[in-house]
Formats: structure tokens, sequence, C-alpha cells
């Protein structure tokens, strides 16, 4: 494939992040109106998504907010909320680490889930492209221009409709979610770590913080690492149709579905 | 509680894990099992947040009953999903199961 131009690169970064767009917009606008539920002051709302830029911590915050709150669990629940995102950090880190420290620190912000889903799906078919930062960063910002747009609608008619969130509009993160989820499940090991995380999930939903989501992600990555391993010990063996399964697996693009699979060897 | 204080900390905490690991670059080396966990990430966070929002939407018990529309709307785009793998399709198709749900049928 053909270097692109930085425009490109970033306008490709920006098109292939629309179907994220859509899914955070009502997510966005659900977050603004929940806002005037709070004692925060509108503008709070908007310096919100402005400076924190993470989605779930900002919704968590908002319940806790209107709950009244110290200051050492609001930060706490928000570094245990957002800890994910330093692992996409490090999943994405080979294809950012040779930019400048403005650069870094830019993508850095501007991660989110939707953004490392397209971006490490990009990384993974072009592991070597020259212009991926630009890509990152078309996906990035239009997810954060977006994010900001949806949270001023939702503020401003936040007062006007306020049972807005109860007519189900959350569900769209919810759909967005399984929409990422369903396609990698096709692999046994993926499938069984999220089996495995669900259930832990469920099963730990009471505790304090959030710690369950923590709790369960680690439950569920265990689970698939101990799958992948005893299926790469069966697909060593002659007779055993696991190594095939994985050729034929990897080959597959999942019918051109952006897939956040992490980019394995050629992330060197 | 100063709320312009809470949400500055807030972008700060949220600032250093997000950006740290890009920030620091170099010095930062993951082995290879360490890739091939991270690689679990994506599935197992995004389902641990949704799994208790759609069997448990009210933070209590479990409710695996038709007159649970997060449920229903979720098994629907399940299936579209595993079905199609178009993303706005499941989405929508999500959506207006949700709406339909407690519009129509709940009402």
């Amino acid at each position: 494939m053909p270097v692109l131009s930085r425009t490109a690169s970033f306008a490709a970064g920006a098109r292939d992040t629309l179907p994220m767009i859509v899914g955070a917009a009502p997510f966005g606008l659900i977050f603004g109106a929940l806002v005037a539920s709070t004692p925060l002051a509108l503008w709070h709302g908007q310096l919100m998504s402005l400076t924190v830029f993470a989605g779930s911590s900002q919704f968590i915050a908002a319940g806790l907010f209107a709950t009244g709150v110290g200051y050492a669990v609001l930060w706490a629940t928000t570094l245990i909320v957002n800890l994910r995102h330093m692992l996409y950090a490090a999943n994405l880190l080979p294809h950012v680490k040779h930019l400048n420290l403005r650069w870094r620190a830019v993508l850095g912000f501007l991660l989110t889930d939707e953004t490392f889903a397209v971006t490490s799906s990009y990384f993974h078919r072009h592991p070597d492209d020259p212009m991926g930062h630009w890509y990152f960063l078309g996906s990035a910002l239009s997810m954060y221009l977006n994010w900001q747009l949806w949270t001023l609608a939702g503020l401003l008619f936040g007062a006007a409709f306020p049972r807005l969130q109860t007519l189900g509009l959350d569900f769209a993160m919810v759909a967005t979610f399984i929409a990422i989820i369903v396609p990698q499940m096709a692999r046994a090991p993926w499938a069984i770590a999220t089996i495995v995380a669900g259930a832990s999930a469920f099963l730990c939903r009471g505790m304090p913080y959030k710690l369950g989501l923590l709790v369960a992600v680690a439950l569920g990555i265990a689970a698939g690492m101990l799958a992948l391993h005893a299926k790469r010990r069966d697909g060593a063996r002659p007779d055993s149709g696991g190594a095939n399964n994985d050729r034929r697996n990897s080959a597959q693009d999942p019918s051109g579905m952006r897939s956040q699979e992490a980019p394995k060897g050629g992330a060197q | 509680m100063n709320y312009v204080v809470a949400i500055l900390g807030m972008a700060g905490v949220t600032f250093a894990v997000k950006a740290g690991i890009f920030v620091l670059g170099d010095r930062v080396r993951f082995p290879e099992w360490l890739r091939e966990a991270l690689s679990f990430v994506p599935v197992t966070v995004l389902t641990a947040i949704i799994v208790p929002m759609t069997l448990a939407p009210h933070g209590d018990g479990l409710e695996l009953t038709w007159r649970n529309p997060q449920l229903v709307a979720a098994l629907v785009a399940i299936a579209v999903c595993a079905a199609t793998r178009h993303q706005l399709l499941t989405i929508g198709a999500g959506l207006a199961v949700i709406f339909a749900w407690q519009l129509g049928v709940l009402a």
C-alpha cells in the first residue's frame, strides 16, 4: 500500500472512527443531560469533557457528585476506571515511541476505548506506516470534537428533557461494545476470556469503587492466557487441527469490521 | 467541595494514566507474555462494563426476565452482530429494540 499524505491519513483515521462517533454521540448527550441532575454548574460538565475526556469515569463522577463525595474517593475511582487506558497505551507504544514528546502527550491525552479499537486494528494491518500517527490523531481528534459537541448539546437540552437518560439512549454504549466484542469471540481463547470476565464482573458487581471491574479483567485475562497456551501446545501436535485453525482465523479479516486485536508480532 | 479542583484532579489522574506510558516511551519494555495478556484487555474490559449493566440494570439482583429491556436488547444486538458483523446495524437494532420494548411492550 502506498504511503498516504498527512491529510489523507488524518482523514482516514477520522473516517474509520465514524461508527464509534455515532455510537458515542448519545453517550455524550446523556452525560451532558446527567450533569443537570447534579450540583455541578453546566459549565463544569463541559470542563470535565474538555479536560478529563474519559466517558465512563465522567458518568461515574457525575453519579458521585450527586451523592456527595470527597476528593480522594473521586480521584481513586477515576484512576481505577481509567486504568485500562494504560494497557491500551502499552499496546500502541511501539507505534508512537519515535514521536516527539508533544505528539506523545497529545495522543496520550486523546486516547479512548474507541480510538484504541480503530487505531490498533489499523496498526495491525499497517505496522510500518510512517504516517500512522496522523491516522491516530484523525481518529482521536474526531472523537474529541464529537464528545465536546454532544456534551454541549446534552447540557443545553438536559434541563428541557430531564428524563432523556431513562428512555434507553444509554444502551447505545452497550450495543457499541457488543459490536466490538462479538467478532473477537470467534477465537476460542478470546471467547473464554470474555465469558470469564463477564461472569466475574457480574459476581463482583457489589465491590466498592468499581473494583469488581478490575478483578473481572484480571480473571478474564488469566483464563484467556491459559486457553491460548493450552491451544498452542495442542497445535504443536501434528494430528491436531489447532494450528490450522489459528492460521485460518488470523488470515480472515472479520468482514472488514475493525477488531481491536493487539498487534502482536508486528508490534516490535 | 470545590468542583473545579475536583474536575482538574480527575483530569490530572486521567492524563497520567493515559499518557504516562507514551511519555516514558523507550524506557518501558514489554515482554511477549505481557503483549499476549494485553490482547485480552479490550474484550475483557468492555464485557466487564456491560454485563452487570445488562443482567442487573438496577444494581441489585439478577433480572433474567423478558421485562428487562437491557437484556432483551443486548441479546438482539449480539444476534445481529454475530449474523452480520455490522457495527452500525448492531447499534441500530439494539436501540430500536430498547425503545420498542419500553414504549411498546412494557408501556
